[in-house]
């Protein structure tokens, strides 16, 4: 097999049979990462059209890939409202738990008394299922809308918080005595020593928050139920269940799947944009 | 030889952690502007606690620490074993940490930090991130950061024990170029007899269990000092002179 050389890399005549391998396999590395999954995806859908036609599986039992994207097309008008409702939660929930949660483990590191008598009930709010307090949280709460947001914000925010705790009490022992030595005073401490160092936590932290924000938007929406034309995806695909209209179910589904997936995509690229100078997560291996 | 200020008294200071484990036992140490001076002595000797304690990270159990004069924070630099970078911060904002710590900003000390930089040698490296530099190269960057305020004391707790042994001494070479260029005051903990014997002008020779100061002993070659007065007579005096006295300390363990 022969390939180019890249033009940084000019052929000196010492390419020994190590550095062809090692040159062969980062190729196979960059183009597989994105062919591969390619393939996949293409594999199965095309594995899925088969077992629909071939078996004449009704679209009401299993749509095909083709009918589901006419009907994504075709209900858009409707889908896309509600897509941006849900979006629209999930967001507004994930930027409530950033607040929260990284306000709260500032005041976490700032006093031992307030950690040692909230920490507890972080956890508990965290371990709870949200559908189980999603009923309640609407008895109480007039507001749909503010309920979404709550059930979103309880599934959301534990990462951040516990995270960024992590990340403001891992700085480095040294450099702490270094600030004191310095007399660095408690906020020249935080703004310049904890929050730099819990930036690659928190960032962990956000991208995993933000997946959970939109599973509790569309969860605490499945219990909240009611209707009406600010209602999201998950409203959606559970009245297109009542109408047994299963290739709009499946066209809900990709949209949040879809969803999930840019918000994953979105979030880890502010993480290499904002660490890519300086952390080991975000820097490419030499050699 | 006139008498030069006194900046850092140490009477009879000790430290016990725990209450049993002595980690220092009745240290007194004067030290006077100018002063090299060197604390060698194996691991657990209380050569580190000496420095923290002058650093007013602990306390002492017993004794008593004072500065002359009026002291404040900007008193003291520090260099650690670490170079103890920032990693998010380049080289410059690294070694303007002092100052920011003080209130002050950086377009106002820019020539103060760029000055610092160049006399380490890394004048062309001020926006490089710590991850770009080699370990030599880092540890200059940490002792660009202790003398930049140009403190009244420098400590360093063995800075160049984790580096290869050609740049320990290529190091050591430029540490005491910059001592005669600025004339600061250093105390130097180490465990290596030839380090402190080529650095310092008084080396503290200590011991452990319970950490002590058995020895004090002076080096009398003047600044500067050459490269050759590593394998100078003299030199080899010294070591033999500061390794016996290890050797003596210890031994009444081993």
């Amino acid at each position: 097999m022969s390939f180019a050389l890249p033009a940084e890399m000019p052929d000196t005549g010492k390419v020994d049979a190590d550095e062809l391998k090692r040159r062969q396999r980062a190729r196979f590395e960059r183009v597989g990462k994105w062919l591969l999954p390619i393939l996949m995806l293409a594999l199965t859908l095309y594995a899925w059209d088969r077992i629909v036609v071939l078996n004449d599986i009704p679209h009401y039992i299993l749509p095909g890939p083709g009918l589901v994207w006419e009907t994504l097309i075709k209900d858009w008008g409707t889908l896309s409202g509600s897509l941006l409702v849900t979006v629209q939660i999930t967001l507004m929930a994930l930027a409530v738990a950033v607040i929260g949660g990284v306000g709260l483990a500032i005041l976490f590191t700032q006093s031992r008394i307030v950690e040692m008598s909230f920490f507890p009930y972080a956890v508990i709010l965290q371990v709870t299922p949200v559908v189980a307090i999603a009923p309640l949280i609407f008895i109480y709460v007039e507001n749909r809308m503010v309920g979404l947001l709550l059930c979103a914000w309880i599934v959301a925010f534990f990462p951040v918080l516990s995270n960024t705790t992590l990340g403001l009490n891992s700085a480095d022992h040294n450099l702490r005595d270094l600030f004191r030595i310095y007399g660095a005073t408690r906020w020249q401490r935080l703004r310049h020593l904890q929050l730099p160092s819990a930036l690659p936590y928190f960032l962990g932290g956000l991208r995993i928050a933000g997946g959970l924000a939109l599973i509790g938007a569309v969860v605490a929406e499945f219990v909240a139920g009611t209707g009406g034309r600010a209602s999201g995806l998950a409203f959606r695909i559970q009245e297109a269940g009542y109408q047994l209209n299963i290739p709009r179910m499946f066209a809900g589904l990709v949209l949040i799947a879809a969803t999930g997936v840019v918000i994953y995509a979105a979030l880890s690229f502010l993480s290499y944009m904002l660490l890519r100078k300086w952390h080991e997560s975000a820097l490419k291996r030499e050699g | 030889m006139e008498e030069r200020e006194e900046i850092l008294r140490m009477e009879n200071v000790g430290k016990t952690f725990d209450g049993s484990v002595v980690a220092l036992e009745g240290m007194s140490l004067v030290v006077r502007s100018g002063d090299f001076i060197s604390l060698l002595g194996p691991s657990g000797c209380g050569k580190s606690t000496a420095l923290r304690l002058i650093s007013d990270l602990i306390h002492p159990t017993s004794g008593r620490i004072t500065w002359s004069g009026s002291h404040d924070v900007g008193d003291l630099g520090v260099v650690f074993q670490e170079a103890t970078l920032m990693p998010w911060a380049t080289v410059a904002e690294n070694v303007f940490l002092p100052f920011r710590l003080r209130g002050k900003r950086f377009g106002d000390v820019a020539d103060e930090v760029q000055d610092a930089l160049d006399m380490v040698g890394l004048g062309s490296f001020a926006s490089a991130y710590p991850r770009e530099l080699s370990g030599g190269m880092k540890m200059r960057v940490s002792i660009a950061r202790a003398m930049v305020t140009r403190p009244r004391l420098i400590l360093m707790d063995e800075p160049f024990a984790a580096l290869d042994e050609i740049t320990r001494f290529k190091l050591n070479n430029d540490l005491l170029r910059l001592r005669d260029r600025i004339g600061c005051t250093v105390i130097f903990v180490t465990h290596s007899v030839f380090e402190s014997v080529f650095l310092s002008d008084r080396i503290v020779v200590m011991a452990a269990r319970p950490g002590r100061v058995v020895r004090e002993l002076n080096v009398e070659e003047p600044y500067p000092r050459a490269e050759d007065f590593r394998t100078s007579s003299e030199y080899a005096g010294y070591t033999r002179e500061a390794s016996g006295a290890l050797h003596e300390a210890m031994g009444e363990v081993a």
